[in-house]
């Protein structure tokens, strides 16, 4: 799997904002058993300083997962799906997300490069609210397995 | 210092349950069938669910749901599920590398299963409690 490493540094426009309900936080914070009622109960959130129930500290990945599409079936790229691994995966947190954030990424292309036959995908999403505020920056790396 | 051990269960019906919470449908995390076409030994949890575990053991240990500034792992090795009532099971560590003046605590976290690493470089910043 040969990808272009003329892709590093290349930025894709802003994804379309992702609303963050409080629902979908508690069915989050569920399906993983995190109990705290802070992911829960606004009161909960409200007495840690919070507007509105906090997200567990992957719950980005919802919303990263789908805006990384934009590079992963970039055609121009060429990713083969089928042979995508999921290799790394990192969050650097201004703040945590809430119940009510709307959520815009801004997809980078970190590092592209091939070795023993396999390709490496390093990106990188800037997590910010609509209104600019950063949230998150969260790194992914892949690794596109080469034909045996 | 070693923080306290946790330690998840994983069966299927977890497996299914966090692809319709995080909307990762890839069915080698629910099809024996496919999973087995593509060279796995059977169903394999979602990296991210793992790391969605070992996420709360660290909040855990920070004692707040809001305390996590920096957190990433590398996936080394699947977590196979069968199709049981008992599952998997994934046992979680941690060491505390440093803790900052600025009042930040890094720690080194370790996850196995089967007595086998899981997880490597994974790390987690958090916020010490005042």
């Amino acid at each position: 799997m040969s990808l272009d490493p003329s892709f590093v540094g290349r930025t894709y426009p802003p994804t379309a904002p992702y609303q963050v309900g409080r629902e979908k936080i508690r069915e989050f914070a569920s399906a993983i058993g995190a109990t705290d009622p802070a992911h829960h109960d606004p009161a909960a959130a409200q007495a840690l300083g919070h507007p509105d129930v906090v997200a567990p500290p992957t719950f980005p990945v919802i919303v990263t997962m789908a805006a990384s599409r934009q590079i992963i079936e970039d055609p121009a790229l060429g990713v083969d799906y089928s042979r995508l691994v999921h290799g790394d995966q990192r969050f650097a947190y201004t703040r945590p997300v809430f119940a009510g954030d709307e959520l815009v990424c801004t997809n980078t292309i970190e590092d592209v490069s091939t070795r023993g036959g396999h390709g490496f995908l390093t990106t990188r999403t800037d997590v910010s609210t609509v209104g600019g505020e950063p949230v998150v920056a969260v790194w992914a790396r892949y690794v596109i397995r080469g034909e045996a | 210092m070693e923080l306290p051990a946790q330690t998840f269960r994983v069966t299927r019906a977890d497996l299914i349950r966090y692809a319709g919470a995080s909307g990762d449908f890839n069915p080698i995390h629910w099809s024996d069938r496919v999973a087995t076409k593509v060279g796995l030994p059977g169903v394999i949890a979602h990296g991210m669910f793992t790391m969605a575990l070992v996420g709360r053991a660290v909040t855990e240990w920070a004692g707040s749901p809001d305390a996590v500034v920096e957190y990433g792992v590398r996936f080394t090795r699947p977590v196979v599920v069968p199709d049981d009532d008992q599952g998997a099971e994934i046992e979680v560590t941690a060491r505390v590398r440093e803790v900052t003046e600025d009042g930040l605590t890094r720690l080194e976290v370790t996850a196995t299963c089967l007595g086998e690493k899981v997880l490597s470089q994974a790390r987690a910043t958090i916020r010490t409690a005042p």
